[in-house]
This record gives C-alpha cells, sequence and structure tokens, in this order.
C-alpha cells in the first residue's frame, strides 16, 4: 500500500493540482508541498505530492553510481 | 520515463551486480529491507538471486497492511456492522484477515465498506452524504500518516460531522530498533524504506548506525537504486563504518518533508502500539491528538482496537522479522495462497509471501 509514483503536474489550482500517473490524469493534493510548478515530476502518495524530484538530484544518483563503478575492487581480473 | 527508465539501464543492472559479486565479502552480508515496495522490486527484478551468494536479502516488516493486528480489522468490522456507518479503505485491508473474518466477507454481508485511493476521497465522500458516518480506515507507516492526517485537517476546516477516521499508524525507525537488537536476525545493514524516508529524512536513522553500528542506507525503488544501495552497504562493511548515507537523493532530502512531518505533529501523538507478529513497540504508533479527538472513530464509536498476540499457525511473524522465508512456513502454497490468504503476508503483491509465491524466492 506504500505505493508512491514519479507524476508530472499538468496543471494547479489552488491546493490541487492535475498529474499524470502512468498515461492517466488524477487529482493530486499540494498540501503537504511548497513550491510545485506545472511541468515539475512529483512522488505521490495515497493521492498527495510529498516531494518533488528534480533532475540535479537524480543526476547526483549517476555520479554516486559511477563513483562506487571505479572504486577499486579487492580482486584483479 | 523521466526518473524510471534511466534506473532500469540492464546493462547498468549487469555491470552493478558484477561489480557487487566482486566486493563482496564470505559470508554474504546480511542487509534487511523494511519496506514492503522494496520487497516487491527485489522480487520482480530477480535481485535476490542475481546476487545470492554475495549479499543475503532478508525482508522485514515492510508493509503497514502486514503489520496491522487482527483487533484492528476485528474492531473495523464491529464499526461496519453499526447503523449508518459507512467505511472507506485502501483496497488491500478488505482481505486481510481479522480473528473471525475479513472485511471483504463481511462485505457480501451487508457492511457498507468502499475502496477509496485517498483518504481525500473518504472526505468527499462524507460531504456528498451527510446522513451517513464514513469512517477512514487510516491504516500506513510514515508516508501515509501526512496524508491521513491531511483529511482530517481538511475535514476539520469544512466542519465536517459526519468523518473519522479509526486510526492504525505506525512508525518505523523504532520497530528497526528492536530488529536491529534481535540476536537471532543479525542484520548487518539496512535498506531505509525510500517513502517513508521522504517524509522523515535521515536523521531518525542515525541512532541505529551510532548505537547499534548497523550502517544504513536509504533506498529508492528502481533496480539500480537498490544496488547503489547495496553496494554502498559493502562500502561501509569493508570499512567498519556505520553511517547513515543517502542512495535516493531525487526523493529524499536530509530533513525530510517538513511541512508533512508539521501536519503529523498537529494530528497525532505518539503512542505505544502492537505489531502483528511482533508485539508491542513503545512509541513507534501514532494516535490521534486530542485536538482532533472528534475525528478519532475509536473514541467517537466506542469501538476500542483491542492488541492481543494472535494465536495462528500462520508464521507471519518470523516472516516479518526475517526469520524464515516464506516456504519455510507449513501453510505457504497450500493453505495459504494470494486468492484465500491465511496471513497479511500473503495478501498485496508487495507481502513478503505473496511476492515470493509470484515470483519465486530465488536462493537466499
Ligand atoms: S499487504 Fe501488501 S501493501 Fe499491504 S502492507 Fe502487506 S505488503 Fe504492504
Ligand atoms: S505463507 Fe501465509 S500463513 Fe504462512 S507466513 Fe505467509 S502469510 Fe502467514
Amino acid at each position: 500500500m506504500c505505493l508512491a509514483i514519479p507524476a508530472k503536474v499538468l496543471s494547479i489550482e489552488g491546493d490541487n493540482a492535475m498529474i499524470e500517473l502512468g498515461g492517466t490524469q488524477r487529482e493530486a493534493s499540494l498540501m503537504l508541498l511548497e513550491g510545485v510548478s506545472v511541468g515539475d515530476w512529483v512522488i505521490v502518495h495515497a493521492g498527495f505530492a510529498i516531494e518533488k524530484l528534480s533532475e540535479e538530484d537524480a543526476a547526483q544518483t549517476f555520479a554516486l553510481l559511477k563513483e562506487i563503478m571505479e572504486s577499486g575492487s579487492d580482486e584483479v581480473h | 520515463m523521466k526518473f524510471i527508465d534511466e534506473f532500469r539501464d540492464p546493462a547498468a543492472v549487469r555491470a552493478l551486480v558484477e561489480k557487487i559479486r566482486r566486493d563482496a565479502g564470505d559470508p554474504p552480508m546480511r542487509l534487511m529491507e523494511v519496506c514492503g515496495t522494496h520487497t516487491a522490486s527485489i522480487a520482480r527484478s530477480g535481485l535476490r538471486s542475481l546476487l545470492s551468494g554475495a549479499v543475503s536479502l532478508v525482508s522485514g516488516p515492510g508493509c503497514p497492511v502486514c503489520v496491522t493486528p487482527d483487533g484492528y480489522v476485528d474492531a473495523a468490522i464491529a464499526l461496519g456492522h453499526k447503523p449508518g456507518i459507512t467505511l472507506t479503505s485502501f483496497g488491500d485491508m478488505l482481505r486481510v484477515p481479522g480473528k473471525r473474518s475479513t472485511l471483504e466477507k463481511e462485505r457480501a454481508k451487508g457492511i457498507d465498506v468502499r475502496v477509496v485511493y485517498s483518504p481525500l476521497d473518504a472526505v468527499a465522500l462524507a460531504a456528498a452524504e451527510p446522513d451517513r458516518e464514513i469512517v477512514f480506515l487510516g491504516v500506513g507507516f510514515e508516508t501515509t500518516a501526512p496524508a491521513i492526517g491531511g483529511a482530517i485537517r481538511t475535514a476539520s476546516d469544512r466542519k465536517l460531522k459526519n468523518f473519522s477516521v479509526l486510526p492504525s499508524v505506525r512508525t518505523i525507525p523504532e520497530a528497526m530498533a528492536i530488529l536491529a537488537r534481535d540476536p537471532e536476525i543479525r542484520i548487518e545493514g539496512f535498506l531505509c524504506p525510500g517513502h517513508v524516508s521522504v517524509v522523515i529524512g535521515t536523521q531518525p536513522y542515525e541512532e541505529l548506525a551510532s548505537k547499534h553500528h548497523i550502517p544504513c542506507v536509504v533506498c529508492g525503488f528502481e533496480p539500480l537504486d537498490i544496488l547503489l544501495a547495496v553496494s554502498m552497504l559493502l562500502r561501509q562493511k569493508k570499512e567498519g563504518a556505520a553511517r547513515v548515507e543517502n542512495a535516493y537523493p531525487r526523493g529524499v532530502a536530509p530533513e525530510g518533508n517538513r511541512k508533512a512531518r508539521e501536519v503529523i505533529a498537529e494530528v497525532f501523538a505518539p503512542c505505544d502500539t502492537g505489531w502483528r507478529g511482533i508485539g508491542v513497540i513503545p512509541g513507534s504508533g501514532l494516535r490521534i491528538s486530542d485536538r482532533y479527538a472528534a475525528f478519532d472513530a475509536e473514541r467517537k464509536h466506542g469501538v476500542p482496537v483491542i492488541f492481543a498476540m494472535e494465536d495462528t499457525p500462520c508464521r507471519c511473524g518470523d516472516v516479518l522479522k526475517g526469520k524464515i522465508l516464506p516456504p519455510e512456513c507449513p501453510l505457504f502454497g497450500k493453505a495459504c495462497v494470494p486468492e484465500e490468504p491465511v496471513g497479511p503476508c500473503m495478501v498485496s503483491t508487495e507481502g513478503t509471501c505473496a511476492a515470493y509465491y509470484k515470483y519465486g524466492g530465488g536462493l537466499r
């Protein structure tokens, strides 16, 4: 039940957003999140947007991945 | 899709799996995931068998539905049988067994249970049907708590007199501490739940790292996210370190979601609570605060939720604590199947037993 999924914000009216979630449109409350704009990606859970996703942070994960991949191993190949 | 496909790239998954296998020590590091969505994602992508021999992935109490005691289901059923009451619930609660029955079976006998996608839908229903008392079955962890709190606040703002919540909200770090202390489980690292962490941030895991010396990495849900977290945990073990790290920065800010935490603090108050299969864990529950007592179904309708350790052949407790794998339960796949679950772990796709049943477990 803790399924939370990235969704794209299509429009905003007051505390409510229309979002696109896996091909369908749905309403989500923005009550729990500040500074959301149209075009943003948010994590939606139980009808509420709970976090904004940024490409910068996603890039940070790839940087972490790269660092891990390039770190030395114990074994020689 | 942005934020998803990149994190499923098969070539990168393969490379990372190889890297982990190269770096792994012997015996395999024992890691626990404490989130049902991780359990399901690990099962779906076959990571457990890809990593077998290198790390051993053990499932913890990953799902709020799974750890909701049967006494809660019984209280919900009792409530549903009162005249004028409509129960609203997330779908996966319907088949969770209480002591004698399930909400689904009672619905067939005539109680009014409606599935909603958001607790706000239940508030909207209360506004639309003022003659009925709408009760939302508020089951969840920290991810869901702000949504339930937000619904209560909305109902309060709209001065609705016919909306209340039967709360069953649990907080994860306290349960992780209990599991960390259990010598039978021998956890060497935690894959911290990503969406719980969206709300609570990374700080609540500090004590696990410092006091119990267990490395903690906050983890996203795509295969690369999980593999990244696993490799960070291995790296910590190699260094002899136990820190809290974040492998899911696109979702989790170190301080979590301040607004969501404010709603929780306003609407709920901490309490001791019972976990199905585990027992009472002090300070691990959230009850509705006195300020919002009018929206507390337990107080409003006098249906106390009674916790007792259940007496059943279901081994969910041991599954939830990572002590046995689902196939080691004598009922697994025989008396207990997804269509007719005996225990809650078989109920929804994120349940450990259901995930094993559907995808097979691979080797530990
Ligand atoms: S039934 Fe499924 S969704 Fe619900 S808590 Fe258990 S695993 Fe999670
Ligand atoms: S197989 Fe069924 S009875 Fe056994 S532990 Fe899992 S849910 Fe419980």
